[in-house]
């Protein structure tokens, strides 16, 4: 059984009466057919209440879940041939950005994502999946070899934000993000983006200038974390739940503001209940963007792109 | 009453109304002279922070400067609220009080007769955070730059991000460099002058990515807040740590230009950006 949020105690209480009966069945024989049955229809109703209840809080810490897939899971799960490319020749291989060719049913494309890794010692060595400058510049090596070869980009975002650190700092964290969406307003290639897991600002929209964007339905995408925003505004980082409450993270606020174009369903209770069936859901979507994509022209795609982006926001006039 | 017997001290107030102390260098400085230098300490050459207005004076030929899209303002599109109270009636006060519809104002004007399109960020609205309504102003700009075939000059002044606006506001960093991307395919000049401060989601997006990047003694320039990265890493951080001198020194900045210098500055450069057109 997976690892638990607090929220979901519930559920987990009547999965685990309902194991616990089928065990018994078995070791003493007993026919508990009934009682079982009617607890899995408890356990259906309690589901329900459970995650078609969740406030924006709740769904920040499905996005953060330790064991939400990540990228190194859904590499295998939908696509073939990965080769992995590292390095952005410039000073490093950050290893808190991943990408390299994939094969995605039979559409060849650019993979790229960040990846905070499993363990702690991959934790470490992937920075919690916070990119520093030279993740940044790789991811962008690899978009301009897609653009060279005629590869669309496919860029899944799981990240609590860009590394803010002193060699951040000094080698540009500003000017790669910055460089990056520059580059990819132009890329002559189709772009498709998934929030997998956490949208965490600048470290987030540094790769994720899609001609089409999506998110997982328990994903988030914020411009600052709910706690940073709650230690400035509440100056109280406890109130994090409001604040996320407050910021419209989550995927339906999204696609309501015009800024995703689409919400990726995930099984109940989240990806990481069944990692299969998210992954399948995942790649149907992918696949059937780069399809649409694929029939646009480069100039057309790209100014497509453009206005997309431009119609971002909402303002008055005076 | 003869003149010696004449008290010649001035009285306290108005000694307060004539000068005012450098923050940096701590000297009394005539407010005649802060006022002239347009706010830089002639002692120790402080630069300190000033409005959108004084800065397109100073960097336009007079009587040059014409705005566009100045209608343009901030709505609350997230309904957003916090202890303080709602955005919606913070942006109404801002704007009473700073008598500026949004934290940049844009337009057109000339320098040493060069026609060139502006966009000036002002601080005092809002720490000169980037929501929808400056995105906007500082996109249709570079629009218009596109157009009317001239430069593009965007003098920074800002926190970063609106978190009131949230993911909207975030999305104004693709949506402006969308614009910038463009002057460079036209072979467009585009300038940036990053002011004191010039940090968050602005330095992360258009402000960073000049043709030519500028800025001014002492601004600071940064990616993340200095407070989170000492959390972060637990380490003092260098006393000139992103600071406009910091980042000459790591290659992202062209050149440090004294504020008096600036406009001839500009000029030149915009010369040799136009000089095929």
């Amino acid at each position: 059984m997976e690892s638990l949020l607090d929220f979901e105690k519930p559920v987990a209480d009547l999965e685990a009466m309902i194991e616990k009966l089928k065990k018994l069945s078995v070791e003493q024989k007993g026919d508990f057919t009934e009682q079982i049955t009617q607890l899995e229809k408890k356990l259906i109703e309690q589901k329900k209440t459970v995650y078609e209840n969740l406030s924006p809080w709740h769904i920040v810490q499905i996005a953060r879940f330790k064991e939400r897939p990540l990228l190194q899971d859904f590499i295998p799960l939908i696509c073939s041939d990965f080769v992995e490319l590292h390095g952005d020749r410039h000073f490093s291989d950050d290893h808190a950005m991943v990408g390299g060719f994939a094969t995605i049913g039979d559409t060849k494309v650019m993979l790229i994502g960040n990846n905070k890794g499993k363990s702690i010692k991959e934790n470490v060595d992937r920075n919690f999946g916070q990119a520093k400058p030279d993740g940044y510049r790789k991811a962008l090596r690899l978009m301009k070899l897609a653009e060279r070869y005629g590869l669309p980009v496919v860029t899944l975002v799981d990240t609590q934000g860009a590394f803010p650190g002193i060699e951040g700092e000094e080698r540009g964290q500003h000017e790669a993000i910055a460089r990056n969406l520059l580059e990819m307003a132009r890329l002559q290639v189709p772009i498709v983006s998934v929030v997998t897991g956490e949208g965490g600002s600048g470290g987030a929209i540094g790769v994720a200038v899609g001609d089409v964007v999506m998110m997982f339905q328990y994903s988030i995408y914020s411009v600052i974390s709910p706690e940073g925003c709650a230690a400035i505004l509440w100056r109280d980082g406890k109130e994090a739940p409001k604040a996320a409450e407050a910021l419209k993270l989550t995927a339906p606020d999204l696609l309501r503001l015009g800024v995703i174009d689409e919400i990726i369903p995930e099984p109940a209770g989240g990806a990481h209940r069944n990692p299969q069936q998210a992954a399948a859901s995942l790649k149907e979507a992918v696949l059937r963007h780069l399809k649409k994509l694929s029939t646009l022209p480069a100039k057309k795609l790209v100014d497509k792109r453009f206005e997309k982006f431009s119609a971002m926001g909402q303002f008055g006039r005076e | 009453m003869p003149w010696f017997t004449q008290k010649t001290e001035t009285p306290k107030k108005a000694r307060e109304e004539i000068w005012i102390k450098c923050e940096q260098c701590r000297a009394h400085i005539f407010k005649e002279d802060w006022s002239n230098t347009h706010k830089v300490c002639p002692k120790c050459n402080y630069h300190g922070r000033i409005d959108a207005y004084e800065r397109i004076g100073i960097t336009l030929d007079a009587g040059s400067f014409k705005a566009i899209n100045a209608d343009i303002i901030p709505t609350d599109p997230l309904e957003f609220t916090d202890p303080k109270g709602s955005y919606k009636d913070r942006i109404t006060e801002t704007r009473k009080k700073t008598k500026l519809n949004e934290s940049v104002i844009t337009g057109t004007g000339t320098i040493n007769g060069q026609k060139v399109t502006v966009a000036v960020m002002d601080f005092r609205f809002q720490g000169g955070s980037l929501g929808s309504a400056t995105g906007e102003k500082i996109l249709l700009a570079a629009n218009y730059a596109h157009d009317h075939d001239t430069p593009y000059i965007v003098f920074s002044a800002s926190g970063g991000a609106r978190m009131q606006e949230g993911v909207l506001s975030l999305m104004q960093m693709a949506k402006t460099c969308g614009g910038i991307a463009r002057l460079g395919e036209k072979g467009l000049p585009y300038i940036s002058v990053l002011t004191d401060p010039t940090t968050g989601g602005v330095s992360a997006s258009y402000a960073m990515v000049g043709d030519v990047n500028i800025t001014e003694p002492g601004a600071l320039i940064g990616f993340a807040g200095r407070r989170v990265i000492e959390q972060t890493i637990k380490q003092k951080l260098p006393d000139n740590f992103q600071t406009a001198e910091y980042l000459l020194e790591h290659g992202f900045i062209d050149a440090v230009v004294n504020r008096k210098d600036m406009k001839d500055t500009l000029g030149k450069i915009v010369s040799y950006g136009m000089a095929r057109k």
